[in-house]
């Protein structure tokens, strides 16, 4: 018998850095790469699209840059897109305030982090003072 | 040396493609007005001619054996096109079941020695047992994608943009507005308004039976779009329930244009985009 | 690419983003606008984003950013063209795009323009604030 697939499981992946201002547009037209490869509709791409500018702007301007990883991941019949992003920054001393709408430490909007979160399905944040922070995305091709 | 039973089945592959026919024409759940004979014949023909091919002695006791991709890709063809057309999963299963029958009564009558015919007979049983499995759950499948897609069309109908005016669009809501449902309706609205170059356009909800906080949620932001893109989003069909739940729920509503009907709406447009309708005596 | 054309169009100045910019050229565009507003004395000044696939918040600041300093200057800014999926996507990131208004084409951007300026020298005396037009949020 064949299984039916019950977990999320991960077909496709690439790594790319960012470690420069001029890497976000590389960074984020591999995105809509893999995004057209399973067929995600326009407004989602675009949803996907901002929510990684905002992370991986996160990354260079409080961590100096860090690791993104690309992967297209399944769950059953859906595909989507999934990313993680990986810095050695400072780390982010409370997640639960800077996840608020309007907190910033940077004189800024404060709304990459919540903005991020709504624009995705699955969002997932990890950090650690002195250590770095690890933020994983997944969008859902129809989600 | 045990009999070697795929031999057998294959020497006798037009035997068993006759009595399997005979045994699925006979079948009075048969459905001629789905399927014509010829194309009932040629199926199975196909499928006899690739499951002979692709069985051995080694393979017959490994169902998951990938010599059967073939064989799995046909079946689950054959109940995917047998769920859109509105088979039943009965009358689907059928199918291979008369087929394991069709393939015992041969061997029944092939092997001789009793002990053969009991292991032949379990390891064939197990085979096709797993081919109906995955029948079933093709034909579910099949049947999901159906759903899936009545769903879209479903989301699709109930949102129609109608260009009521140059420049003018409306929208009516009807049913409740979810998230996924407002997704829709933003897309369709913002879409039509880049394609007529709309200023205005109408979202009546008289059709939506409640407002809550969510609801109310959705409307805004589907007006903040509108604006974003340069338009104009008025929200008409305001019954006085709903009026009175906004105010006790306390949702602001303040910022966007509201009216009563759909008419006061159109009033609205037309003073936005100085249109003058006006009654002419004969 | 190196910078964005800024081009004089009478009293307005007209700029097309036809590329998805980063941070520099963006940062740029917004210094080169104000100090050309400063200089002409333009009236108005308008965005055409009908080629841009992505607006987050870096760049939804920038916008915001050139509204409020040309307005400082007596000039007004209309963003035009935007995407739907951008309107969307904005919408849920959470971003109000203050202190500009819109306009689905340059063409109607541009009349947008024109009526403000009007409205502006009509009421020079009581300097009334009119709020029929779409300011966003
Ligand atoms: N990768 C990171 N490493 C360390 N601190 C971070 C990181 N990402 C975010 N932060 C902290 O969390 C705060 C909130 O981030 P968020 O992206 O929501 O807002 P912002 O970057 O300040 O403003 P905006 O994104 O609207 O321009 C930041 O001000 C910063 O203090
Ligand atoms: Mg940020």
């Amino acid at each position: 018998m064949r299984l039916m697939i019950t977990k999320i499981i991960s077909l496709n992946k690439d790594k790319m850095s960012i470690a420069k201002e001029q890497d976000v547009v590389p960074f984020r037209n591999r995105v809509k790469e893999y995004a057209i490869k399973i067929k995600m509709s326009l407004v989602n791409q675009t949803k996907l699209i901002t929510a990684a500018s905002e992370l991986g702007r996160n990354m260079l301007r409080y961590a100096n840059g860090g690791k993104v990883l690309i992967e297209i991941v399944s769950l059953g019949r859906q595909h989507g897109i999934r990313l993680t992003f990986d810095d050695q920054g400072p780390g982010i001393p409370d997640i639960q305030l800077a996840m608020n709408d309007g907190y910033s430490t940077g004189k800024s909007l404060g709304l990459g982090l919540p903005g991020a979160k709504r624009l995705v399905n699955e969002f997932e944040i990890k950090s650690e003072l002195g250590v770095g922070t690890k933020v994983t995305i997944t969008k859902w091709a129809n989600g | 040396m045990a009999t070697e039973i795929t031999k057998i089945l294959k020497k006798r592959k037009s035997v068993i493609l006759e009595r399997w026919m005979k045994n699925q024409l006979t079948d009075e759940t048969l459905r001629e007005d789905l399927i014509s004979n010829e194309e009932l014949r040629a199926e199975s023909e196909e499928l006899i001619d690739i499951l002979t091919k692709s069985l051995n002695e080694t393979n017959l006791t490994d169902p998951d054996s990938s010599d059967f991709d073939h064989v799995i890709e046909i079946l689950g063809g054959i109940s995917l096109s047998r769920a859109k057309q509105g088979f039943s999963p009965r009358e689907t299963g059928l199918y291979v079941m008369s087929l394991k029958e069709t393939l015992l009564q041969i061997l029944q009558e092939e092997v001789k020695d009793p002990a053969d015919l009991i292991a032949a007979t379990l390891n064939l049983s197990r085979l096709i047992d797993n081919f109906s499995i995955i029948t079933f759950e093709t034909f579910i499948k099949g049947r999901e994608e159906v759903i899936l897609r009545q769903t879209d069309e479903i989301t699709e109908i109930s949102t129609p943009v109608i260009r009521v005016w140059d420049g003018i669009l409306a929208l009516p809501i009807i049913g409740t507005l979810d998230s996924a449902r407002t997704q829709v309706v933003m897309e369709s609205l913002l879409t039509e308004i880049v394609e007529s170059g709309s200023s205005v356009a109408i979202l009546d909800i008289s059709g939506v039976p409640t407002v809550d906080s969510l609801v109310a949620q959705h409307l805004l932001k589907t007006v903040s779009a509108t604006r974003l893109m340069g338009a104009e989003c008025v929200i008409s069909g305001i019954r006085p329930e709903i009026a009175q739940t906004i105010v006790h729920l306390g949702i602001d509503l303040s910022d966007i244009v509201t009216k009563a009907s759909l008419a006061s709406a159109l009033s609205f447009a037309f003073a936005t985009l100085k249109v003058e309708v006006k009654k002419v005596a004969r | 690419m190196d910078r964005i054309p800024i081009l004089r169009m009478g009293q307005f100045l007209l700029v097309t983003i036809q590329v998805d910019l980063y941070d520099r050229l963006a940062l740029e565009l917004e210094a080169d606008l104000v100090k050309m507003v400063s200089k002409t004395g333009a009236k108005g000044i308008l965005i055409d984003i009908s080629a841009v696939s992505i607006v987050d918040s870096f760049m939804g600041r920038i916008i915001g950013n050139i509204g409020v300093m040309s307005k400082l200057l007596d000039a007004e800014t209309v963003v035009v063209g935007m995407q739907p999926a951008v309107a969307i996507t904005l919408v849920e990131l959470g971003l109000p795009l203050k202190g500009v208004y819109t306009a689905l084409n340059v063409e109607k951007g541009m009349d947008l323009l024109k009526s403000k300026v009007q409205i502006i020298e009509d009421d020079e005396i009581d300097a009334a604030n009119d709020n029929e037009d779409h300011l966003p949020e």
